[in-house]
């Protein structure tokens, strides 16, 4: 088996229900995983949630990590987003601190980063950007040269290129 | 018919089957207590020393009966008790059901009197948990909790249910539930065929079996698959006694303090079979090292056990019974006789030192001549346990009722109580030591308020045998918190419980008190005073290899 790390996403559906994310929370950080990233929403069946975990890991962790999660009783679905056949965005929110004479430079980058100001005050701006993570990590290093008061990242979330027919009626996968 | 959700629990406890619970009452459970009694002519009520022996109980009775042990506790403490005995049901694969009543849901989240998240507490220690603060979830919860304690990999499952809905009235109609259960993958027959050549083609085979054979019922199969295949066997402290202990297949225990038989082979084997076990760090010690030479073969139940510890070639999800049945025909009958000679010749034999003294292995032989193999033998956990694993003639699967996976001292006594009331008519012997015994010796008063006659074993050598023993081989005998100089004297406690009492200092003396134990109708302790260097062996240090073994 390969010893390399590398970074995965997997998405999970599971029972919307009270602790139903302390479950999943508790279950890695028990069993040594590395948890990067991770989001959770309602999916258009308010009863099943999907969270999306970004983690690094060896090909035995993350067979690890699929069956160990697959054994909880609030699972329905996981299954892994494989990098050429999925799609991953994040949102990105900065406030920079920004002197007037940096104005007119911020909006270039923002716009070529294809990002939003969407708050201007007398001293900062916030700024929401979505893409790809290498998308956000590049716009970060660009803005460095400037006072980044505060960075939020929602982590990533992802979905695969097609149907999957699976996912069509998430209430009835089996538990 | 509009029921409390007390009545609720006691109706879905009585449609499952269940017939007894352990427990102990308190403020937020005493309506689940009043449907208790209301329905006692059907549900036996156990009332132990202390929850702890509580949860021990309804797992001994469940590793005794094959049901599930239901244990029921009051919120806070009472339910913060239950955490070792849902830990040692969880490692071991037990079908436990917990109930605890919490505060009312209008308190709760206000650190309201005894008010605990028990739920949070257990979620890594049950296969599930439910928090029912709505009368409508109860009868889901207690169906959902039986079906999930008892199907696939078994485990413990918890029941938290808030006050409130104890009393609160439901529409509630038995048996209208339908199971739904996370399938069990079939065994496809491409795997098996392949599998069925490489033991087929093996030169020297070893099969490694654990407590799935135990929990699938698969002796039968794994012995036909021995014989049928000519193939030698060693077990997991789990499994004692799925093959007979002098079946000449059987190399004994592996791991830390199995046999040299056992451990050779698995160092020269060229396939190894392994059946229902999971490769702990007490059994594959070194587990780069673990049957280094063999293709590896894993069936198990549990997806998660497959290469979780060892890498291995091939693997099977399911039920090992469900395996060895479908393999069998593909067999081949087979002979090994030269690589059964070169492991059995290894094999331990029970070498009692003639001095006279008492040894911990006369005192087992004893137990063993005067006891037949229906009889149940429960351990605490330490070196006694060791020797009883190692020493007793093991001849059924599931008569062996030990703490494998969390090593629990103080588990022994609520469990010889749990599987003497599962299994009224079959004799239960308590083998433990003076550590263990002294953690959960209260419960002497349960096994006499319930006329239980459990023999109670004590290896008294007056230090906590396997630390200390740790301390002797690996610490220049530097004996930090091993040496309590306790003066217990177990026969006056026993007494004071309303227990028998005996003492035993030479091998003639314990056989003549533990003939008289057998024909006593309540509890009996015999202190049996073994000497404090007595040690565990053969032994493999933590993370070594059979290179490593200490033999004595």
């Amino acid at each position: 088996m390969n010893n390399e790390t590398k970074r995965e996403v997997i998405s999970i559906y599971v029972d919307n229900q009270a602790n139903v994310l302390a479950r999943v929370v508790s279950l890695y950080g028990r069993r040594g995983f590395n948890i990067d990233s991770l989001t959770v929403s309602e999916t258009t069946d308010p009863t099943i949630s999907r969270i999306t975990v970004v983690f690094k890991g060896t090909e035995q962790g993350l067979a690890q990590i699929l069956s160990q999660t697959e054994k909880l009783e609030v699972v329905r679905r996981i299954f892994v987003l494989e990098p050429g056949a999925s799609l991953f965005r994040e949102l990105l929110m900065m406030k920079v601190k920004a002197e007037p004479e940096d104005l007119a430079h911020i909006k270039d980058i923002v716009e070529v980063y294809r990002g939003k100001i969407i708050d201007l005050s007398t001293d900062s701006m916030i700024v929401e950007l979505t893409g790809e993570p290498g998308k956000i990590d590049g716009f970060i290093a660009m803005m460095s040269g400037y006072h980044i008061s505060e960075v939020c990242r929602t982590g990533i979330t992802g979905m695969g290129r097609g149907l999957d027919p699976d996912n069509e009626n998430v209430q009835a996968l089996p538990r | 018919m509009k029921l409390t959700g007390s009545q609720v629990v006691a109706e879905i406890l009585i449609e499952h089957g269940v017939d007894t619970v352990f427990g102990y009452p308190g403020g937020t459970v005493l309506n689940v207590f009043d449907a208790l009694y209301e329905y006692r002519d059907q549900i036996h009520g156990v009332l132990t020393a202390h929850e702890q022996g509580a949860s021990h109980a309804a797992d001994g009775y469940a590793r005794a009966t094959g049901k599930p042990g239901v244990v029921v506790a009051t919120s806070g403490p009472g339910a913060t008790n239950l955490v070792t005995g849902l830990a040692t049901a969880m490692i071991d694969s037990v079908p436990v059901i917990a109930i605890t009543a919490n505060v009312p849901d209008s308190l709760i989240g206000r650190d309201a009197f005894q008010e605990i998240s028990i739920v949070g507490i257990t979620m890594p220690i049950t296969k599930h948990n439910f928090f029912v603060n709505r009368i409508e979830d109860l009868p889901k919860a207690m169906h959902d909790a039986f079906r999930i304690a008892t199907t696939g990999r078994k485990g413990p499952v918890l029941i938290d249910i808030t006050k409130d809905v104890t009393a609160a009235k439901i529409d509630y109609k038995p048996g209208v539930y339908h199971e739904e259960t996370k399938g069990i993958p079939k065994v496809q027959s491409d795997d098996l065929q392949k599998i069925a050549d490489i033991i087929n083609g093996a030169k020297r085979p070893v099969i490694y079996y654990g407590g799935g054979i135990r929990a699938a019922k698969a002796a039968d199969e794994l012995n036909a698959l021995m014989a049928k295949a000519d193939i030698p066997s060693t077990y997991t402290i789990m499994a004692a006694g799925a093959v007979d202990a002098d079946d000449p297949r059987n190399m004994g225990l592996i791991g830390m303090h199995g046999t040299v038989a056992a451990n050779k082979a698995m160092d020269k084997a060229d396939v190894m079979i392994a059946l229902g076990t999971r490769f702990s760090d007490r059994v594959a010690l070194n587990p780069k090292k673990f049957a280094k030479k063999a293709t590896k073969i894993q069936v198990d139940i549990d997806q998660s056990e497959i290469n979780k510890n060892v890498l291995v070639d091939y693997s099977i999800v399911g039920d090992v019974k469900d395996f060895l049945q479908q393999l069998l025909p593909l067999i081949e009958e087979n002979e090994h006789k030269e690589w059964i000679e070169e492991v059995t010749e290894m094999r331990r034999s029970i070498n009692t030192p003639e001095d006279g003294k008492l040894h911990p292995q006369n005192i087992i032989r004893t137990i063993g001549d005067n006891t037949d193999k229906e009889t149940l033998y429960v351990t605490d956990v330490g070196q006694h346990q060791m020797w009883a694993a190692q020493y007793l003639k093991h001849e059924r699967t599931g008569n062996f009722i030990t703490s494998g996976g969390l090593g629990t001292m103080g588990f022994g006594y609520g469990a010889a109580i749990g599987a003497q009331i599962g299994m009224p008519d079959r004799r239960v012997i308590h083998i433990t030591g003076d550590g263990s015994f002294h953690m959960n010796l209260n419960e002497a008063c349960t096994a006499v308020s319930e006329g239980l006659p459990i023999i109670t074993v004590i290896m008294n050598n007056t230090v906590l045998g396997m630390v200390y023993q740790w301390q002797t081989i690996f610490y220049g005998k530097r004996y930090a918190g091993t040496t309590p100089e306790r003066k217990t004297d177990f026969v006056k406690l026993a007494e004071g419980f309303g227990a028998k009492g005996y003492r035993a200092t030479t091998p003639e003396e314990f056989e003549e008190v533990f003939k008289e134990a057998l024909k006593a109708d309540g509890p009996v302790w015999i202190d049996c005073v073994i000497d404090q260097e007595e040690r565990v062996l053969p032994m493999i240090p933590a993370g070594g290899s059979t290179e490593d073994m200490i033999i004595g």
